[in-house]
């Protein structure tokens, strides 16, 4: 029975043909609940730090009970390593939410001028003080603009060739 | 269970969403969610007239576009983050905009990470009753002998009416609720000079306990009971108004159309825009809270506090006595202390609409009217017996249960 998607067909063939898994760095999407973004980065070979999955860990997490996505006074003490405490509540929570990724980050992507469909944090504040955090921690980066319509090819290109080179400084 | 439209640009990234639903469930409010395809977020801004920056909030605009079409939602409660400025602007947008629209009753809050439960549950209650009261809240005249009792946090207010009239009161700092409800009951039946009421209706911090002892007819929170008595009290049942409502340790600001509240904002953060904060003033200045108000009024020179808190202020309006400025500037000074901290905390998040009518024992204070009038530029309207507000608006609801 063929129960294995095509995605992870793809990686069962790259794992055979040898050796990329051990190449496999954190790469941070922004925006961060990017899902196309997220699935060129596992495309391209390496691991992708999104939102979901820390979402997807607060929930599950059967020891918090704060619905709906489990935001803990915890998360927001940690955005006070980033964020003021005068900050707004909602930029707080979206920072702590998203510290870890960014901690474990050891690469990342930054898609500019997206539409929100894309992607988005929601709030506008949050979005740009993230980037700022991500490129303040020196780490590869590669900051492209989205391109709508036939353009989106060159973007997707970009996106593939920095992964590639990602791959290639991870081997030197 | 009322059904309330939440539209907010992110509570779940705040942690709070939890309490508001845990809060709703115990108020009876069904809170919803209104949707809309992604496509409509662009028509919604237009049609409302303002773009922001941030996405979640020009989809709490679409939200708002978007209730419009369930007729079961029947009130709003509108969250963005406590110094968001973006998002108060929104929220203010979305605000006058409902209120163009609908008559629906609407509340503003701005969230923290930590709310305090009762700032929360005491707007949802409120809501809940403008929302389940509404045929009750359009009662404009008191029938029969009723009686009305305000258990307030400061001092208990009663008042006893025979066909829309006061014919007795009875006002009693609160010590023990149930004993003060008891000893201005009796004052107020002694002064009307009847034994028996047909109907007692409780409002104020106290209600449960009072309402329970008494066995009241009618319980009922602050908001929706002392907006009525305001209206009652200074006669304008139709039309927009804005009732300031100050008492010992909380103030309101509601704003009413056709007698009945459609919006409002709590105070009671800071004890520094508080009545407390004048009865320690009058106490400095060595005057009885009820001589503050007329003393300010023989006030010649401006001084100014330097602080709003109610420990700073008090410490500045010592050093003013000490340094020999006169005992009026100071009584005037802490009036204006306190009226411009309710105007920059309550009054400048939300719109004034004339008439303004100044009800709670603060309203006996003349400095504070004066205070008000010159920073809002208009005449405020202190109705006779203006701090039996709430007692008059419950006298007057529970007539008609």
């Amino acid at each position: 029975m063929d129960i294995l998607t095509n995605r992870n067909k793809r990686k069962g063939e790259r794992r055979r043909r040898g050796g990329k898994k051990e190449m496999k760095m954190k790469v941070l999407v922004y925006p961060p609940n990017s899902m196309i973004l997220s699935d060129l980065v596992e495309r391209g070979g390496h691991e992708s730090l999104v939102l979901m999955r820390e979402i997807g860990e607060h929930v599950r997490d059967a020891e918090i009970d704060a619905p709906p996505i489990n935001i803990t006074e915890e998360d927001l003490k940690r955005a006070l390593r980033y964020v003021s405490v005068e900050e707004p509540a909602g930029l707080k929570g979206r920072i702590g939410l998203l510290a870890p990724l960014l901690e474990k980050a050891e690469a990342s992507i930054i898609l500019s001028d997206a539409p929100p469909t894309y992607g988005c944090m929601g709030c506008a504040v949050a979005d740009e003080f993230f980037k700022f955090l991500i490129r303040k921690r020196e780490i590869p980066t590669l900051e492209v603009r989205y391109e709508g319509g036939e353009r989106i090819e060159e973007m997707v290109t970009e996106v593939m060739t920095f992964l590639e080179q990602l791959s290639k400084e991870e081997k030197k | 269970m009322a059904r309330v439209a939440q539209i907010s640009c992110g509570t779940e990234y705040s942690g709070i969403q939890w309490m508001l639903n845990d809060i709703a469930e115990r108020v009876g409010i069904e809170l919803v969610y209104p949707e809309m395809e992604l496509s409509q977020v662009e028509l919604a801004c237009k049609e409302i007239g303002f773009e922001a920056e941030s996405p979640s909030l020009n989809i709490m605009m679409a939200s708002a576009v978007s209730m419009l079409d369930d007729p079961a939602i029947k009130g709003a409660l509108l969250l963005t983050c406590f110094k968001c400025s973006e998002g108060t602007i929104v929220k203010d947008t979305i605000r006058r905009f409902l209120h163009e629209r609908t008559d629906m009753p609407v509340i503003l809050y701005s969230n923290v990470e930590k709310p305090k439960e009762i700032e929360l549950y005491s707007r949802l209650e409120a809501l809940k009753t403008l929302i389940t009261r509404k045929t009750l809240l359009m009662r404009e005249k008191q029938e029969g002998v009723t009686m009305g009792v305000d258990s307030g946090s400061s001092t208990t207010k009663v008042v006893v009416m025979r066909d829309n009239e006061i014919i007795g009161k009875g006002w009693l700092p609160t010590t023990d609720p149930v004993k003060s409800a008891d000893d201005a009951i009796e004052a107020a039946l002694k002064e009307a000079g009847i034994e028996r009421v047909e109907s007692v209706g409780v409002t104020g911090h106290g209600r449960e306990l009072v309402g329970e002892h008494l066995g009241a007819d009618l319980n009922l929170e602050e908001v929706s009971v002392v907006s009525k008595g305001a209206a009652l009290l200074s006669k304008r049942h139709k039309g927009d108004a804005t009732v300031i409502d100050m008492g010992g340790m909380n103030n309101k600001l509601i704003l009413m159309r056709d007698g009945i509240a459609n919006t409002f904002n709590l105070g009671g953060i800071c004890a520094g825009s508080s009545g407390r904060f004048l009865e320690i003033a009058a106490r400095r200045v060595d005057a009885d809270i009820t001589e503050l108000g007329r003393l300010a009024m023989d006030s010649k020179e401006r001084y100014e506090l330097q602080s709003y808190c109610m420990v700073f202020g008090i410490q500045a309006l010592v050093v003013a006595l000490a340094s020999g400025v006169k005992r009026e500037d100071v009584a005037a000074a802490a009036c204006r202390s306190v009226a411009e901290q309710v105007y920059e905390n309550q009054i400048q998040e939300m719109e004034m609409r004339p008439p303004i009518i100044f009800v709670g024992g603060v309203s006996l204070i003349e400095g504070v009217k004066r205070e008000f009038e010159n920073i809002l530029g208009v005449e405020i309207i202190v109705p006779p017996y203006s701090q039996y507000a709430g007692a008059v608006g419950m006298a007057t609801l529970v007539s008609g249960v």
